[in-house]
């Protein structure tokens, strides 16, 4: 996975509460079998109006955030389905990191495991990001993972928590399952304890 | 979880459909016992040691341990933990995996990449669901890209040794059908797929969850995930519900009450009368909604009627093994004095059937009363999210939900598609007719509860009234495959999301109970089928 340390970028808003994943990415993109390619349907719905023609208040649809690789939004968002495809979808646009005052928690993983960095900021933080962006469309900010902090081209700074265990994941760009896999032992001594313990736990399935 | 993704939703704030009473904060009240971490938790001894005092470790998480009473999702974590860091990340051991089609290709091929193989194929159970056709499989499948991926998870399954039961078998099904089914889905497991609705599972008193795909690819090749500890609430449905209200009203009841985000790091265990009278068709269309409410799990603590379920189906434990499980099985309920981080109650007798009218599973409100005024919001947010909902839906506010007609009707999905919802459903279509201008689509969950169906005659039933009668899967829930919504079209459904354009783009839908589903078909709008002869 690529690491996640600092990122500069301009910031995109989508003002709007509880955005699901069947928003982001729409159902008939998902019948693709791999993880690239998928930014032709993110918010594939809402870039477009009734009749077709790109919804020009729509920020896909204004050149200024062409570049964007932030996405600043509302409470919940990525509620819904657990289908990754929805992360793949902004990573494929160019999203680097998104700014909500909360998320849904399987798209929050999900971002994890694809180096987006989901980030948590107070409603009143995110107000004033949103009061920037309405301001100067052309806003910037700087994520400095490793600081934990957010800041404005004006120096002012936002502080953000983040597990450390996901962030030590982000920063050096670590397989999680190659973590996991130093653990082979312990995970073989568990198997032989609890099928002593718990037998029908271990029957294999067939078909 | 950062604190902040406690959000109570917005929409809570509307005048809550049941009494409701919160407790939050008791866990952090209670006193640690002084007790040593090697006689507490022996076999993370050694991860914890490292830090001293034990009262600086996350005390919360840690109390709930040394409490001599557990929850019942005290009692399923604990004794899957492989390894605990000292900051808490776990390593969790899973039981069970199921896969489907759309959420594991790129899983198998991330195995495939690395050089790595499933460290269980047998651990594993794949079906296609939501791709496949509802209508004459022999036919095979029309759209290319759905064919592919129903193959490709045929391929890597062959590739790999998992077991699979494919489009053609009687036992294929939607995924959170068919395990309960078989038998697969026991009390006491961690079960996780690729699939939010996982926590169906949780009725049976496992521990079920939704995962990504990357965390399908983690659990194929290790059989754990790195988790951290989520907090516990408990939902108490006191008293009875009305005769004509079933789990599936009191699921969308509670989810207007805690609002979509209610729910969002927890997980929940239903408790209280009006649960434990429920059968373990209604108990899985409780938990499946779990994730609708922002909780990855739900769970209800097993008993006579869950072990009734499970005993003599074909993957069940037999002979010796099941008087053992069952002994077990018989301690998984929480303790009396053990503390939840929430506790949310609820008055059966005060649920209402429930109709949504927005465009979220929190956007609900019993079918007495009518669509709102966003005006009627102060929050902001909600206002704003409510306009927009009702425009999406071609609402007017204030409209009564009984006189909202409707053109379609969908009676199926992983939610209310098992024998019990189609016995109900077919005892309100026994003898009517669908209205003229409605068409209905009933889609059992699996081959096995369509076989069972046409035994008992529903689908002569549902013939007779003019609604189609299918071959099982996801369909219209999500509408994937050929079963769609037309853009304006207007749905009652007895799936999970109501999210624009779910069941197609520019479809409107409203989620009810199969009884009410049923209903509307008839009369060709929402009815109060308290006072319908």
């Amino acid at each position: 996975m690529e690491p996640f340390t600092t990122h500069t970028g301009r910031v995109a808003p989508l003002d709007r509460v509880d955005v699901d994943t069947d928003q982001i990415i729409p159902k008939q993109y998902l019948k693709t079998i791999h993880r690239t390619g998928l930014k032709e349907g993110l918010f594939a719905d809402w870039r477009k109006l009734a009749d077709g023609s790109p919804d020009p208040n729509f920020f896909m649809n204004q050149p200024q955030y062409a570049n964007a690789s932030i996405l600043l939004t509302r409470d919940n968002f990525g509620c819904g389905s657990s289908r990754e495809h929805a992360p793949w979808a902004l990573l494929d646009y160019g999203i680097r990191a998104v700014l909500a005052p909360s998320f849904a928690e399987i798209f929050y993983n999900n971002c994890f495991q694809n180096s987006i960095l989901p980030v948590v900021l107070d409603a009143q933080e995110i107000q004033r990001l949103f009061d920037h962006v309405s301001a100067d469309d052309r806003f910037e900010l700087t994520i400095d993972l490793a600081a934990q902090t957010i800041s404005t081209p004006q120096k002012s700074s936002f502080q953000f928590s983040i597990d450390p265990f996901r962030k030590q994941c982000l920063l050096q760009g670590l397989d999680a399952i190659g973590l996991t896999l130093q653990r082979e032992q312990a995970i073989a001594d568990y198997e032989v304890r609890r099928t002593r313990e718990t037998p029908w736990l271990f029957q294999d399935l067939c078909s | 979880m950062p604190k902040s993704m406690m959000r109570q939703s917005s929409l809570s704030r509307e005048p809550p459909p049941c009494q409701v009473s919160i407790e939050a904060g008791q866990i952090a009240e209670r006193q640690i016992p002084d007790m040593t971490v090697s006689q507490c938790v022996p076999d993370k001894a050694e991860g914890l040691r490292a830090t001293s005092p034990i009262r600086h470790i996350d005390s919360s998480r840690i109390e709930v341990r040394l409490m001599a009473a557990h929850t019942l999702f005290d009692k399923i974590w604990g004794p899957h933990v492989v390894h605990e860091d000292p900051d808490g990340t776990t390593l969790l051991y899973i039981d069970r995996h199921l896969v489907h089609e759309v959420t594991s290709p790129q899983a198998f091929e991330g195995l495939k990449l690395a050089g790595r193989r499933p460290r269980r194929p047998g651990a594993t159970l794949a079906v296609p669901d939501h791709n496949v056709p509802t209508t004459d499989r022999s036919l095979g499948i029309a759209d290319p890209l759905s064919r592919i991926q129903i193959e490709t998870l045929e391929q890597h399954c062959a590739d790999f040794g998992i077991p699979l039961f494919s489009m053609h078998d009687v036992r294929q099904g939607i995924v959170h059908v068919i395990g309960p089914e078989q038998g697969l889905t026991l009390p006491g497991m961690t079960i996780v797929c690729g699939d939010s609705h996982t926590s169906t599972h949780g009725a049976f008193g496992a521990l079920a969850f939704g995962i990504g795909t990357s965390e399908v690819e983690h659990v194929l090749a290790t059989q754990c995930l790195i988790q951290k500890r989520p907090r516990t609430m408990e939902i108490r449905v006191d008293g009875r519900v009305s005769p004509h209200c079933s789990a599936k009203d009191v699921i969308l009841a509670i989810i207007g009450t805690i609002g979509t985000a209610g729910g969002t790091g927890y997980v929940v265990e239903y408790t209280g009368e009006a649960v434990r009278s429920l059968s373990m068709e209604g108990r899985m269309t409780l938990c499946n909604m779990s994730i609708e409410g922002g909780a990855r799990a739900g769970m209800i603590a097993p008993d006579e009627t869950t072990f009734a379920y499970i005993k003599d189906r074909p993957m069940a434990p037999s002979a010796s093994l099941w008087a053992q499980a069952v002994q077990h099985w018989e301690g998984l309920r929480t303790d009396p004095g053990a503390a939840y981080d929430r506790v949310v109650t609820l008055q059966g007798e005060d649920v209402a059937p429930q109709v949504t009218w927005g465009t979220n599973p929190g956007m609900v409100t019993g079918v007495d009363g009518v669509v709102p005024d966003p005006r009627s919001f102060t929050d902001a947010d909600t206002r704003d999210a409510t306009t927009r909902a009702l425009n999406y839906m071609d609402l007017a506010p204030g409209t009564p939900i009984v006189e909202i007609p409707i053109d379609r009707v969908f009676i199926g999905s992983c939610t209310n598609s098992r024998i019990e919802d189609l016995r109900l459903a077919a005892s309100y279509f026994k003898g009517r007719k669908v209205a003229s201008n409605v068409r209905a689509m009933v889609v059992p969950g699996s081959g096995l509860v369509k076989k069972q169906a046409e035994d008992e005659g529903l689908d002569v039933v549902f013939r007779a009234a003019g609604a189609e009668w299918r071959e099982s899967g996801c369909s219209m829930c999500l509408a994937m495959n050929a079963d769609v919504l037309q853009p304006g079209e207007r749905c009652a459904s007895t799936s999970n999301r109501n999210f624009e354009g779910r069941q197609g783009k520019g479809g409107r839908t409203h989620l009810v109970s199969p009884a009410m589903a049923a209903a509307a078909a008839v009369t060709g709008h929402f009815v109060d089928i308290r006072h319908w002869a």
